[in-house]
């Protein structure tokens, strides 16, 4: 069996790897890609407490958090797209000026 | 029964449905090329064997033997990586698909299925959305306008017309009650005043069939949805710098995701494998088998023969099309359905 | 047997969640995060939650997932340019410290509250045909108890959609 603590170092270790990806990188969508890691780690935090405790509105819950990140992710990616054809960069450092 | 006496008998299940499912996917070439060549008033292969029937070999050893090209300025891992995404999602997928009741031979009974999980519907729209994949990194790793066009087009259109496909079932499922596959299958057992099957499209289930039949088309980049890959259009879309084996790989893959299809029709809307049984125990486990396997035949030979009755779409009225019509009707019959499952 | 899975699965997520910030290409970057997520939802089967396995394949790795390969496409998004003020030292020695840290601090953590002698994964409690994370109990619970909440997140995808479809438009 698998104690409850390794599905939380796990879903650590992933959330770390997002909010490093999310600083660290410069690329926007690689940016975006970071959040989604993050909420995939605290997803994985509320299925595994959602076996032990033996309460399904764990997995009710996973399921807004799913429905939230899909909609962030269409919004984001709209919003890369327009900054993007008149940028013409993907770089965040670059998106610097408020008017070009 | 043992954990070895499953295994044995998984793998026996495996290696046959595999087997069946090449073959037919070979033989649904040959007869996509027959029927079409009839339809336009010419013999199709005929020269190799009676009837054309050894032209798949034949066309095996060709690209066997074909030279395989890789041109030099593709992205190599994902221009290998495609076709094996497209092929290995479109053979997965016949896993959770029952083909017959549960039959007992040498004293094992096992269901006629490779894994019969509680989910089973579900999985096939998951093998379905990632086998979009595919054609999404073939086209983007080929680094020519043509791939990169073809392959966008076909990515949208494969994302657009798989939320009319999922939704299109869950009448079925409304009236099924169960996501497992052999389930719904068993809801549709009987007859209505002893001739009248109780499948699923007499049931009021058949727009969602429509929908579904439609759906389906496009989401295996079939004439009239094939923009995609027109040689009028983009010489051929996003396979256009693959050759020999892994081309071949993309056309086994459309044809076994046409097949796959078929087969969930037969299962979610026809009733599976039901029909008149008869005679000894070995000829009662195997007459359903053949059942399915007409329906299937069916579904095949609509799709070859929509395939060379219709003109193909345009592309804003493929996305039109889409999410203007079929999605609104969809979600209509989700209505329709429930209303009347409700006050039942 | 869980264990050896969980092992196996979670080196494959953690895996990939390194090769993500590894990769400079970001279509590299997007299929390891495909990896991430189907190893996770490989996770949530070993969890008993299946439904919530199915549809983190359909929804996460096949739409979600698609959207961030379309627009990487359709951009023709480059590979990473390092600019100069970042400091390498940083970044080296960093990332790995921050990951072993909160690894290290959730284990503490769980070990006094006593979450490390917790056992998940074992065989999950049956009501006769129905298992622990069957899709009739999740949607039982989602149209009676947690119904509101479920109108409200249709609203914000439609939301959603109507703002996605303002922005990416063209300015004709």
């Amino acid at each position: 069996m698998v104690p409850l603590s390794y599905y939380l170092v796990l879903s650590a270790i992933l959330f770390a790897c997002g909010v490093v990806g999310f600083l660290i990188k410069r690329n926007i969508i690689t940016i975006f890609m970071s959040i989604e890691l993050m909420l995939n780690a605290v997803n994985l935090t509320f299925v595994a407490f959602a076996a032990e405790l033996r309460a399904l509105s764990g997995h009710v819950f996973v399921f807004f958090v799913m429905v939230v990140a899909a909609a962030e992710a269409a919004v984001g990616l709209a919003i890369i797209i327009s900054v993007f054809r008149t940028r013409e960069t993907l770089n965040v450092d670059r998106v610097n000026l408020l008017k070009l | 029964m043992s954990i070895i006496t499953y295994i044995i008998v998984s793998i026996i299940k495996i290696v046959l449905v595999v087997f069946v499912l090449l073959t037919a996917v070979a033989y649904a070439v040959l007869m996509e090329r027959k029927v079409v060549g009839h339809m336009q008033n010419r013999w199709g292969p005929s020269r190799v064997g009676p009837f054309g029937i050894w032209q798949p070999l034949a066309d095996g050893l060709k690209f066997i033997f074909k030279e395989d090209l890789t041109p030099p300025y593709v992205y190599k891992p994902l221009y290998l990586l495609a076709p094996i995404i497209s092929v290995t999602m479109a053979l997965t997928s016949i896993a959770v698909i029952p083909f017959g009741p549960w039959i007992s031979a040498g004293g094992v009974q096992t269901p006629l299925q490779i894994a019969d999980v509680n989910i089973g519907l579900l999985i096939v729209l998951g093998i379905t959305s990632i086998g979009v994949y595919g054609i999404a990194l073939a086209g983007w790793s080929s680094n020519s306008k043509y791939s990169l066009l073809g392959s966008l087009r076909a990515t949208a259109q494969m994302v657009s017309y798989e939320l009319a496909l999922g939704l299109s079932l869950i009448g079925v499922l409304i009236l099924a009650g169960s996501f497992s596959l052999r389930a719904i299958v068993d809801a549709q057992s009987g007859t209505w005043f002893g001739f009248i099957p109780k499948w699923f499209i007499f049931q009021g289930q058949i727009v969602a069939f429509f929908i579904y039949i439609i759906a389906a088309y496009a989401e295996t980049n079939r004439i009239p949805f094939d923009l995609s890959e027109a040689e009028t259009e983009l010489v051929a879309g996003y396979h256009t710098e693959y050759s020999s084996m892994k081309f071949a790989m993309f056309f086994m893959a459309e044809y076994a995701n046409m097949i796959t299809v078929a087969c969930l029709a037969s299962v979610l809307f026809l009733g599976g494998w039901s029909g008149p049984v008869f005679g000894p125990p070995i000829l009662r486990s195997l007459l359903p088998v053949l059942w399915f396997a007409l329906r299937v035949f069916i579904f095949i030979f609509i799709y070859i023969w929509v395939r060379g009755t219709l003109p193909r779409f345009r592309y804003d009225q493929l996305m039109a099309f889409g999410w203007k019509f079929l999605l609104p009707l969809a979600i209509a019959n989700i209505i329709v359905t429930s209303l009347v499952v409700a006050l039942r | 047997m869980h264990l050896v899975l969980f092992l196996i699965f979670g080196a494959l997520c953690v895996g990939a969640a390194i090769n993500l910030l590894v990769q400079k290409h970001p279509i590299n970057s997007a299929l390891s995060l495909i990896v991430v997520m189907g190893s996770l939802a490989l996770l949530y089967l070993l969890l008993g939650a299946e439904f919530v396995a199915a549809v983190q394949v359909i929804v996460y790795a096949g739409a979600v997932m698609v959207l961030f390969v379309f627009v990487i496409m359709l951009l023709n998004a480059g590979e990473e340019e390092v600019l100069p003020h970042t400091s390498r030292v940083a970044v080296t020695l960093g990332i790995p410290g921050l990951i072993v840290g909160l690894a290290i601090g959730v284990w503490v953590i769980a070990h006094y509250a006593g979450l490390d002698r917790v056992n998940i994964g074992g065989p999950t409690v049956s009501n006769g045909t129905e298992s622990f994370g069957a899709p009739s109990f999740v949607a039982r619970l989602l149209f009676r108890d947690f119904l509101l909440p479920f109108e409200v997140t249709s609203i914000l995808i439609l939301v959603a959609i109507l703002g996605a479809v303002v922005l990416a438009r063209r300015e004709e």
